[in-house]
This record gives C-alpha cells, structure tokens and sequence, in this order.
C-alpha cells in the first residue's frame, strides 16, 4: 500500500464535518481515535470515540466517514467505536477551539481532574470577548454544551462544557 | 444476581427505566432550560442503558441484542432497583430521585472504571463524568427549592421522604458482583448528607424498606411504563426509522 493511499484515506476522514457542530471537523474535535489502511487488501479501518455515551450523532457520522472514504477512492471500509480511553473536552484541538469561538461557540475550560476541587474558570464571551459572563443552564442544544450569557453584551451563547 | 451478566442487566436497566421516566417530562418542566437539562440528562441515561445491554446481551449468548433485552422483554424480568420506575411526582420528588440516583451511579460507574471487567471499566470510565454532572444538577435544584421558601423546603423535604425508604434497595451487598453497591454506601450518605444540610433539609430516618427489583418483583408502576416504551417495537417487530 503506497504511503499516499493511507495519506488519502487519513485526509478524507480527518475532514469529516460533526454533524451537530459544523463548523468543527471530527479530526479537531478528537473523536477521531485511528485510521489504518491494510497494506494487502487497502481495506480501511477507522476508530471513532463518542463525546458522550447517547450522542445521538454517532450514526450519521459513521455514515459520513464511509461516505468520505467512498469518494476518495477507498470503498472497503469498517468504522470501530471504542470507549476507553473515554474522550475528554481536552482533545479538541487548538484549531478547533479557534473554529469553535468563530462560530460564536465558546471552547471548553480544561477538564476537571478526579480528586481535585473543581474551580469555576471564567467562560469569555465569544462575540465581545468578556469574562462577565453566567452560566443559565449546564445543559444546551446538544449533549457537549451547555448555555450561557454575556453580562457585558446580553448576548447568550454556547459554551462546550469541560468534560 | 452476581454474575457480569446480572450486574450489567441490572446497571442497563436502572439507566433504561430512569431515561424513560425523565424523558416524560420533556415539554413539561417548570421552564425551558430544565426541559432541555432533563431531556439531555434521559439522554445519558439512554447512552449509558445502550452500552449496559448490549454487553449483557454478549455475555448472555443467547442472541439477545440492546433492543431485545429493553423492548421484548416482560416486568418480571427487568432488574432495575424500584427507586427509577416510580412516578415521577412533582418536581422536587425528581429532583429528590435524580439527587439518589447520581449519588448512587457515580461512585458506582467510578469503581467500574476500575474494575477487572474491561468492557464494564470502559463504560464506568466513561458514564461517571456524565453522572458528575448529573450530580451537579439535581444538588443545584435540591438547594435552590429546599432553602428556598416556606412552601418549596416543605415540598423538598416530602419529595425526598417519599423516596428515601428506596434507598437501602441501591445498596444490598453483592459480594461477588464486578463491584459490590454496599462498599459505595459511606460515599453516598456523605455526598447526599451535605447537599441536604446546605438545602436546609433533614435526612429520613431509615424504616420501611421495599426491595425486590434486582430479582424482578416491581411496583405496579413498571408495568404501565414499560407498555408505553414497548408498544411501538411491539406492535411492529423489528421496526426502524
């Protein structure tokens, strides 16, 4: 298997949009756990981590991993779910916290450690950039995020809450 | 009920009948926010049931899937504790049930996390930091209405004398399952003892003490709900959107 035939297969997976928050590709997210190509047969497999045990997107972006990889020319393929290690907020990566806070969508604070007194870290508003903001509800439009309000602008928004 | 199979049965079914009921009050809670907060909280729940079955469905080895195991099955053989198929009352016997259970299933899905099983590790490793906040939510809601007014802390406190004497049940020693409930009593009755001496409220003494879910002898309750869940896939075997 030529090294741009795993290249090709890892590049059309790691574009994989999420389904709930567009803006924000899986790769950047850090779902995306492995892509593997089998030398002999150029059979794919690609391992994927839920954020959260019900989300409900699963299906659709297993759906649209395969579909990718039948576009870029890879149409045997397998996608695996694990859940250990269990994903973490701390995997989105610096690019996709940057997409995140575009999008009006304020990234997660770093997760709490066990044994550690969670401290409450000020969440800054995404459209004006102040950290005079409140939590309205630790629960939002999907599972990962929960809704907040801006003091300064009165506008609320979304915050990916540390998981 | 000591084996991996029995345990994962019963830990899929507590989140199983727990889902259904929080997702009755999906367009009915007291404002919009707590009506997506409980729908997301069912959500985990249902997450964490799906991960729960389909694992005792392999260890069975009889071919049952997840949804063998929550739709064809009857109320004698489901396994949950009586605690989550009680109605849902008003919304302080919710918050007082949810405040149980999440004090109940984080210190159990914690000592999952490192229990010898790897399947029931992975799935305590991940449900516990969904449980943290479940916590988080029903203590908000316990202090808020119990230290509230005359009338909140009053109902408070009959919510949660109503479904204390379902708490024992939650920790009935299984020596031999992955992880043992009577071990987590001590970090339950510290959690929940703090949320009620912040909300103002007095925990129930211990006296009646129902039990009988983990060996399939339910409230009444059950029944009617797992009508309403079953009829669907009942009714159109094998049925799918």
């Amino acid at each position: 298997m030529p090294v741009a035939a795993v290249n090709s297969a890892h590049e059309a997976v790691a574009a994989v949009v999420d389904p709930e928050i567009r803006v924000i590709t899986i790769a950047d997210l850090g779902i995306l756990r492995a892509v593997e190509v089998d030398p002999e047969t150029g059979r794919v497999v690609v391992t994927i981590t839920p954020t959260y045990t019900g989300c409900p997107a699963m299906d659709v972006i297993r759906a649209d991993i395969r579909r990718a990889l039948a576009v870029a020319g890879h149409p045997d393929a397998e996608v695996r779910t694990v859940h250990s290690p269990a994903w973490s907020t701390d995997w989105i990566t610096d690019a996709g916290r940057a997409k995140l806070a575009a999008a009006g969508i304020a990234p997660p604070v770093p997760a709490r450690r066990d044994g550690v007194v969670p401290l409450t870290l000020a969440v800054r508003c995404p459209r004006c950039g102040s950290p005079e903001t409140e939590q309205l509800s630790q629960f939002g439009s999907t599972a990962c995020k929960a809704l907040w309000r801006c003091r300064a602008c009165s506008e609320p928004f979304d915050h990916v809450k540390a998981l | 009920m000591n084996g991996p199979f029995d345990f994962a049965l019963a830990l899929g079914d507590d989140a199983l009948i727990a889902a259904q009921r929080l997702a009755e009050w999906t367009t009915r809670a007291p404002e919009m926010e707590e009506d997506i907060a409980l729908a997301n909280i069912a959500l985990d729940q249902l997450g964490a049931a799906r991960l729960l079955l389909s694992y005792a469905g392999e260890l069975e080895g009889a071919g049952r899937d997840e949804d063998a195991l929550a739709y064809l099955r009857d109320d004698r053989e489901f396994r949950n504790c009586l605690l989550v198929e009680l109605p849902n009352g008003d919304f302080a016997v919710t918050m007082a049930k949810l405040l149980v259970l999440a004090a109940y299933q984080l210190p159990l899905y914690t000592a999952l996390a490192g229990c010898a099983d790897e399947r029931l590790a992975a799935i305590g490793g991940k449900a516990r930091k969904e449980s943290a906040y479940h916590l988080d939510h029903a203590a908000l809601w316990v202090r808020r209405v119990g230290d509230g007014t005359e009338e909140s802390h009053r109902r408070m406190q009959a919510g949660l004398d109503q479904i204390w004497p379902y708490v024992p049940e939650l920790f009935a020693g299984q020596p031999q399952a992955p992880v043992d409930p009577a071990t987590l009593r001590a970090d339950f009755d510290a959690t929940v003892s703090t949320v009620l001496a912040e909300a103002t409220l007095t925990v129930p003494q211990p006296g009646w003490a129902p039990a009988g879910g983990r060996d399939g002898l339910h409230t009444e309750h059950l029944s009617y709900l797992l009508a309403e869940m079953q009829v669907l896939h009942r009714a159109h075997p094998g049925a799918r959107w």
